[in-house]
């Protein structure tokens, strides 16, 4: 089982750790924007999640830690 | 939290600050920060490298990792660097240059740099535009592309075509190591970490010269989603560029 | 005492570098100064230096950049159209207050021009030539001696303030062979706090030119001023040779100078009292020098090797730039002392009978 934090100043809301979740853990929070304004990552605990880290992987911004 | 301890399978390179980038959504200067600031790390070279940084958006790498850095004039990156080099043998030095900085204002400097041998690793982000200055025709931008110096789209007949620096700089005596790898998926990201792994051995082990091109999007400057631009690097990018080893010592 | 050689120009500028502890030389050929990279492409490994034949000027300059940013005492030379092709470089070695010295052995210009002697670039080397508020630091030689001194002086004061600095001079010193009385030649200095090695056991470092704050370019282009501020207290090197009741007061500068010094010796012996002020450091220029020889003196000469450059500094130094005249040589036209003899006089009495007699 794993467990993805986000780092959420870091996100840009740019959605492609959405897409390489196969668990669909991840989903973009319309309703939680950073200081800069973005709509950011947020990660869904249904223990699902295996901690694969592909999520953090194709990150470009570096927001995502993941354990496992 | 389950008894068992749990480990942290994926976290932040130690030499990678902690400033949140300055990029656009979906750009994929971030990762290619990252995947050096990996290389970095793996190589423990955080205490010995020099960064030299080419003009556009890479130009405030120094922000973003906590290594010695220089500001080169536009295009003039490898000549910085080969200066360095040749003073600091023992420094780990590398360029990091955007497509208008090294194909077309630096093309110059950097096939010479390569055909010296310069013992230096450039990490080359090839977008197919001009991104800081706001989306003009980059050496690199395909045929048909629209940029705001390109409206109707790139005209190889006025404009000119893409050019393929991977393959080019690989054909050169002094190059020991030359690929170009891609950003738009996970795969490709993969294979781009071990190139740039690849790249830096080149100068660790006095090998000679090393390019990484990495194929990478921008969204903004394209006017797409980024999940657009992932398709496009893939529809589009990867065709006109192929992906692969052209040298590899 | 370090031993007495017969040297060519630019072979003791390439000397006076190494034995000022120069060990990274970036160059492309050019006439008139090819000398230069030829001497030191041998002399520099032999103590351990480098020497890089590089694609282009525009590489070459970079390069220095590069070698001093690592901490090297680092040159290169080159003459009129590659000096321009430098002027980005020179432009961010300042922005960057690297130390980088650059010789130009000058052409005649504009454009490819002539290799003949001149004084042409006056205006590019002290007025900046590269864009944006920055000044270089010029010392102009008149002799093969000065070629040898000056390197190693252009090397100190691009060192003590972080600015590059040019030495001017031509194909006539450039070529000329004279005796110099060698200096015992320096290590290279210890590592300046802006080197970047690696940041081992301290802060990363950073070489840089951009300032995009608010108010940051401000801040730098007044620090950089300060800098140029301190140079025009301290460094002004001038040379002033002027008799008491003193009619007629020469400026010239470079080997020009040396033709002029002859012309005003001579016409010492016809009894004119005519002095000579040469200023040695052209940036920062000898104002304080040239105002004084001008008050004392009833008329201001000034000589060039060009269509007039020099001639708009004596001005604005002089209390009364309408009591200066100009004389000038352009295109490789060198003057004889005759010549100059006869400007003097021409001044002095309206006419050219003393010349002729």
């Amino acid at each position: 089982m794993g467990r993805v934090t986000v780092k959420e100043e870091r996100c840009k809301g740019c959605g492609y750790c959405i897409e390489a979740c196969s668990s669909a853990n991840l989903y973009l929070d319309r309703d939680k924007r950073n200081k800069s304004g973005y709509s950011v990552a947020s990660f869904k605990d249904d223990e699902q999640c295996s901690g694969c880290a592909l999520c953090a992987e194709v990150c470009p911004d570096v927001a995502l830690e993941v354990y496992r | 939290m389950s008894a068992i301890a749990e480990k942290k399978v994926f976290s932040t390179p130690q030499v990678l600050k902690d400033n949140v980038y300055h990029f656009c959504p979906g750009c994929h200067h971030g990762l290619v920060h990252r995947l050096a600031a990996e290389a970095l790390d793996d190589y423990n070279l955080a205490t010995s490298a020099v960064g030299v940084i080419g003009v556009g958006c890479g130009v405030f790498l120094y922000d973003y990792l906590a290594i010695d850095c220089c500001e080169a004039p536009h295009g003039r990156a490898p000549a910085v660097a080969a200066g360095i080099k040749r003073t600091n043998p023992g420094a780990f030095v590398f360029t990091y240059q955007g497509d208008g900085d090294l194909a077309a204002i630096g093309t110059s400097e950097i096939i010479h740099a390569a055909n010296r041998g310069e013992q230096i690793t450039v990490i080359f982000v090839n977008n197919s535009v001009y991104g800081m200055t706001g989306g003009q025709m980059a050496p690199t931008t395909l045929p048909g592309q629209k940029t705001t110096t390109t409206p109707a789209g790139r005209s190889p007949l006025n404009d000119g075509h893409p050019v393929n620096m991977a393959e080019i700089i690989a054909i050169l005596p002094g190059t020991a190591y030359s690929a170009r790898v891609s950003c738009h998926n996970l795969k490709g990201i993969r294979t781009a970490r071990k190139a740039m792994h690849r790249a830096f051995q080149a100068q660790v082990e006095k090998r000679g010269f090393a390019l990484i091109e990495l194929l990478s999007a921008c969204p903004t400057n394209w006017r797409m989603t980024p999940q657009q631009s992932l398709q496009r690097m893939e529809d589009e990018m990867i065709p006109a560029y192929p992906l692969g080893t052209y040298k590899d010592f | 005492m370090a031993e007495k050689q017969l040297m060519q120009g630019n072979v003791a500028v390439a000397k006076g570098a190494i034995d000022a502890g120069c060990r990274y030389y970036f160059g492309y050929p050019i006439t008139p100064q090819n000398d230069i990279p030829e001497y030191l492409s041998a002399a520099l490994p032999a103590v351990g230096g480098v020497f890089v034949q590089a694609e282009s000027e525009l590489a070459s300059i970079n390069m220095v950049l590069g070698a001093s940013a690592a901490g090297g005492l680092a040159m290169t030379s080159s003459s009129g159209p590659g000096i321009s092709l430098m002027q980005e470089g020179l432009s961010y070695l300042a922005g960057s207050e690297l130390p980088a010295v650059v010789v130009n052995i000058t052409r005649s210009g504009p454009g490819l021009g002539g290799i003949a002697p001149t004084q042409g670039d006056y205006n590019q080397a002290t007025k900046g030539g590269g864009h944006g508020d920055y000044r270089l630091i010029v010392l102009a030689p008149n002799s093969v001696q000065e070629m040898y001194d000056l390197a190693g002086e252009a090397f100190r004061l691009s060192y003590s303030y972080r600015n590059p600095a040019m030495i001017l001079a031509d194909a006539i010193l450039g070529q000329m062979k004279e005796p110099v009385q060698l200096s015992i030649p320096v290590d290279p200095p210890g590592e300046g706090s802006w080197v970047l090695s690696g940041a081992k056991n301290r802060k990363p470092r950073l070489v840089k030119s951009l300032f995009l704050k608010d108010g940051e370019m401000t801040v730098h282009n007044l620090k950089l001023k300060e800098k140029y501020d301190q140079l025009k207290a301290k460094e002004v090197k001038v040379e002033v040779d002027c008799p008491p009741n003193c009619s007629l007061v020469l400026v010239s500068f470079g080997s020009c100078s040396r033709i002029v010094r002859t012309a005003v010796d001579r016409a010492r012996k016809r009894g004119y009292p005519v002095g000579l002020v040469r200023p040695i450091t052209l940036y920062p220029f000898p104002e304080a020098a040239v105002r004084e020889a001008a008050e004392n003196a009833d008329r201001v000469l000034v000589v060039e090797m060009n269509t007039g450059q020099m001639v708009d500094d004596v001005k604005l130094a002089c209390g009364n730039p309408g009591n200066v005249s100009f004389k000038g040589y352009p295109g490789g036209s060198v003057p004889t002392p005759e010549e100059i003899e006869a400007e003097i006089y021409g001044i002095l009495e309206g006419g050219l009978q003393a010349c002729q007699q």
